[in-house]
């Protein structure tokens, strides 16, 4: 039901795999992931430990992510924190695609991940953002603590390491960009 | 042949342009519909206001909500009442101990269970903490609503203690589900009173702080005071309760009107809104809070005010429960399968932002028939097509941040 | 006034109206027929003997067994400080009204111009039960004929959630209702 995120930008796929792009790619994915800036989406209580860990003691900022932006036009990050339900799910989906390439997504909290404690008798609640847009990175937890949300930040950091712009695959078709 | 048409092609539209009318301002603007959320940082969650502006004027708000429905009264029907206590965490989530204690209040009236003083007294004193720590969110969004940052680095802080001791007896930081039927899951640790008592000595001087930062500000007084008058009259029609409810002026609170739990047993002063230049009661020996001039009762600035004087009470209330906490057991000796009578029974208690009411119809098995959760942030929620109506666009966050709802509540 | 004095003034009053009234128990209620609903409420507001100002909730309730769908009003007479402690208003009395009607074709008329809050209220009611309140302020006039709008859950949603026979959905807006383990499992 949901697509894959296209990588048609500028820069991937481009270059052969014998073109050496290490130090081109160690560049851009450091800075990529000391500037990640999640868009502010809270839904429930999961925003709550959000907002905790955007505040003095955890300090996302000293992540590089701390700067939320209200416009998801302007964000890499949409942390989706909080029960996704039916009459939610078609704007999650929207604020998904207003951002700009190269995005992710974290499911934060058990709701996201599999509808949480409402799984069973929820007949309004999506059982896993999963079924909306494509998830990176889930988080656990009910609601996660300010460090499991840094662990999973860290953990989307790692993802974002392991990206080259050397092509991996066929080549992709000209596109008009 | 292009039908586009310019200014100088067609003199019927410089006709339209009647130099005069826009002098008089007789000018037709045309009404603009904005939609505001539910996605917005000001909108305290997934609420969404559909405004009817006509310039900086907002003529009409319509709130949608139902973003965060998450069946919980369906749930209520499929699960035992030991069972729904997380649920009610859930509802309004930043004061989850006081929904734990509404919950726990209902079943126990219904069941005939008598619950030790020890236990009630720790109820007590988790939930006057939580109404601080909810009361302290209430603060920093909105000072973040309103454009400033700092404040609410501050509450948090403050918040960050308050869940330390929370953490100590339960685990938990949000969600405690720490207040059950019959009790509470498990006893203080053993420095809590210590604990407790150098957080209170601790977080008294802190309102000042935010009395310095931002509820004597200027600006902040320019965007609060007079904005989102709300008389008692319209106040009682609409089931506001809570501090919205007092900010108008009508001394209403149920620790005190319809007591419950041991809260006669406590000294507590509730404060309602006053004119400009009356002062707040606070506790003895606490800083008071004089009322600024520009200030009604009923507006933004007394429902903001207003929970700072009500932290102040909480932890005068705290303090005399720790000063009082008797020996003895936890938690009462409760069947493992409640059985619920065949009776029903509707039962309010006072939240941080207003009346949580919970009607349960019992039918003789372990499950309820019904379960009706009355958020009180859901009838606060409603006067806002009522007041939202000739004001400017910056006034709505002002308004309904002030309001303080947690979508959780509204929706359940 | 005393539960049972507010009992015996409303039967004298409205007769055969209030069809049944139980002063005794947890939650002390008289149960009113539900043509003549309007009349008792506007009467229960504005009766200085009465004064119940603040309707606290309003609950549907399906009472699948008697074949009938209630609507549970909840109702506090908070009356301002003459003289009492501190200035504190005070609670005079308590009452909960219950209005039932068939389940097949429900209909309540709508007090929403008695108390502003019974609109948020009834619109919910209607949303989850089926309850339709004839009168309400925010009617939609569709297939299922003219009902208060639904709030919570999507204006086309299918079916009232609380009833008791009620079937979970499969799908909504192409999402699936189930995720792929408890699609094994029945849904109760």
């Amino acid at each position: 039901m949901v697509e894959e995120p296209t990588r048609n930008g500028l820069l991937y796929n481009r270059f052969d795999d014998g073109v050496m792009v290490t130090s081109v790619d160690w560049l851009l994915n450091w800075a990529r992931e000391s500037s990640i800036w999640p868009v502010t989406f809270g839904i429930a209580c999961c925003a709550i430990e959000m907002m905790a860990t955007g505040a003095s003691r955890f300090d996302i900022d000293r992540f590089g992510a701390g700067a939320f932006r209200p416009t998801p036009r302007q964000a890499d990050l949409m942390i989706v924190a909080g029960t996704v339900t039916y009459k939610m799910a078609s704007r999650i989906r929207r604020l998904y695609n207003q951002m700009p390439d190269p995005k992710y997504v974290m499911a934060m909290g058990a709701c996201t991940i599999g509808g949480g404690p409402y799984a069973r008798h929820g007949y309004h609640v999506v059982k896993g953002v999963e079924m909306v847009v494509p998830v990176d990175v889930y988080v656990p937890g009910c609601p996660p603590r300010p460090e499991a949300l840094l662990e999973g930040l860290m953990r989307l950091q790692d993802r974002i390491r392991m990206q080259t712009i050397a092509r991996r695959g066929p080549a992709p078709e000209k596109t008009d960009i | 042949m292009s039908t586009r048409r310019t200014l100088q092609s067609a003199p019927d539209l410089l006709a339209d342009l009647d130099a005069e009318a826009m002098d008089q301002g007789k000018l037709q603007t045309e009404e603009m519909l904005i939609n505001m959320g539910p996605q917005h940082p000001s909108t305290h969650g997934v609420l969404r206001l559909v405004l009817r502006t006509d310039g900086e004027m907002v003529l009409e708000t319509t709130p949608h909500i139902g973003y965060l429905h998450r069946c919980a009264e369906k749930i209520g029907e499929s699960v035992a009442p030991y069972q729904y206590v997380p649920y009610t965490d859930r509802l309004d989530y930043l004061s989850a101990m006081n929904n734990n204690h509404a919950w726990s209040l209902t079943i126990e009236k219904l069941c005939g269970i008598q619950v030790p003083e020890r236990a009630s007294t720790i109820r007590i004193i988790m939930a006057e903490l939580n109404r601080i720590a909810s009361h302290l969110v209430s603060l920093g969004t909105y000072g973040l609503d309103m454009g400033a940052f700092t404040p609410f680095l501050y509450t948090f802080r403050e918040r960050e203690y308050i869940l330390d001791l929370f953490e100590a007896v339960c685990g938990a930081r949000l969600t405690y589900s720490y207040i059950t039927p019959g009790g509470v899951t498990d006893d203080l640790t053993e420095d809590f009173v210590d604990r407790c008592r150098a957080f209170l000595d601790y977080f008294v001087p802190k309102p000042a702080e935010y009395n310095q930062l931002l509820s004597y500000n200027h600006i902040f007084i320019e965007r609060t005071a007079g904005v989102g008058v709300i008389s008692p009259r319209d106040a009682i029609a609409w089931g506001l309760t809570g501090t919205c409810l007092r900010a108008t002026g009508v001394k209403w609170d149920l620790r005190k009107c319809l007591a419950y739990d041991i809260y006669d047993r406590f000294e507590f002063e509730v404060p309602v809104g006053l004119p400009e230049g009356g002062v707040m009661p606070v506790p003895p020996g606490m800083p008071p809070v004089v009322v600024p001039a520009g200030v009604v009762v009923g507006d933004s600035w007394t429902r903001y005010a207003l929970r700072i004087v009500e932290m102040y009470w909480s932890a005068h209330i705290v303090r005399q429960a720790l000063d009082r906490l008797p020996a003895g057991e936890y938690r009462a000796k409760v069947p493992r399968t409640l059985k619920l009578p065949e009776a029903e029974i509707y039962f309010e208690a006072e939240n941080p932002r207003g009346q949580l009411g919970f009607y349960v119809v019992g039918n003789g098995t372990s499950i309820p028939s019904r379960v009706k959760v009355r958020g009180p942030c859901f009838n606060n929620l409603s006067i806002v097509s009522h007041v939202c109506r000739d004001c400017l666009l910056a006034d709505i966050p002002a308004i309904v941040g002030s309001i303080d709802i947690v979508l959780g509540e509204v929706d359940r | 006034m005393s539960v049972e004095e507010i009992g015996s003034v409303l039967s004298e009053r409205f007769g055969d109206a209030i069809i049944e009234f139980v002063a005794a128990g947890l939650h002390p209620h008289a149960v009113v027929a539900a043509g003549r609903w309007h009349e008792v409420a506007t009467f229960l507001r504005d009766d200085p003997r009465m004064g119940f100002n603040m309707l606290r909730s309003v609950s549907g309730v399906d009472r699948q067994a008697q074949n009938e769908l209630e609507a549970v009003y909840d109702l506090i007479a908070m009356a301002p400080p003459e003289g009492s402690r501190e200035g504190f208003w005070a609670a005079r009395h308590a009452l909960a009204v219950k209005v039932r009607t068939e389940r097949a074709n429900p209909h309540i008329p709508s007090v929403a111009d008695v108390w502003p809050t019974a609109d948020w209220h009834e619109r919910e009611a209607y949303d989850l039960l089926g309850i339709v309140f004839d009168g309400h302020p925010d009617p939609v006039e569709d297939e299922a004929g003219r009902h208060p709008r639904r709030i919570l859950c999507p204006d086309d949603w299918q079916g009232h959630a609380l009833r008791k026979d009620y079937v979970f959905p499969e799908a909504y807006g192409g999402i699936p209702g189930r995720s792929e383990i408890d699609a094994s499992k029945p849904v109760k």
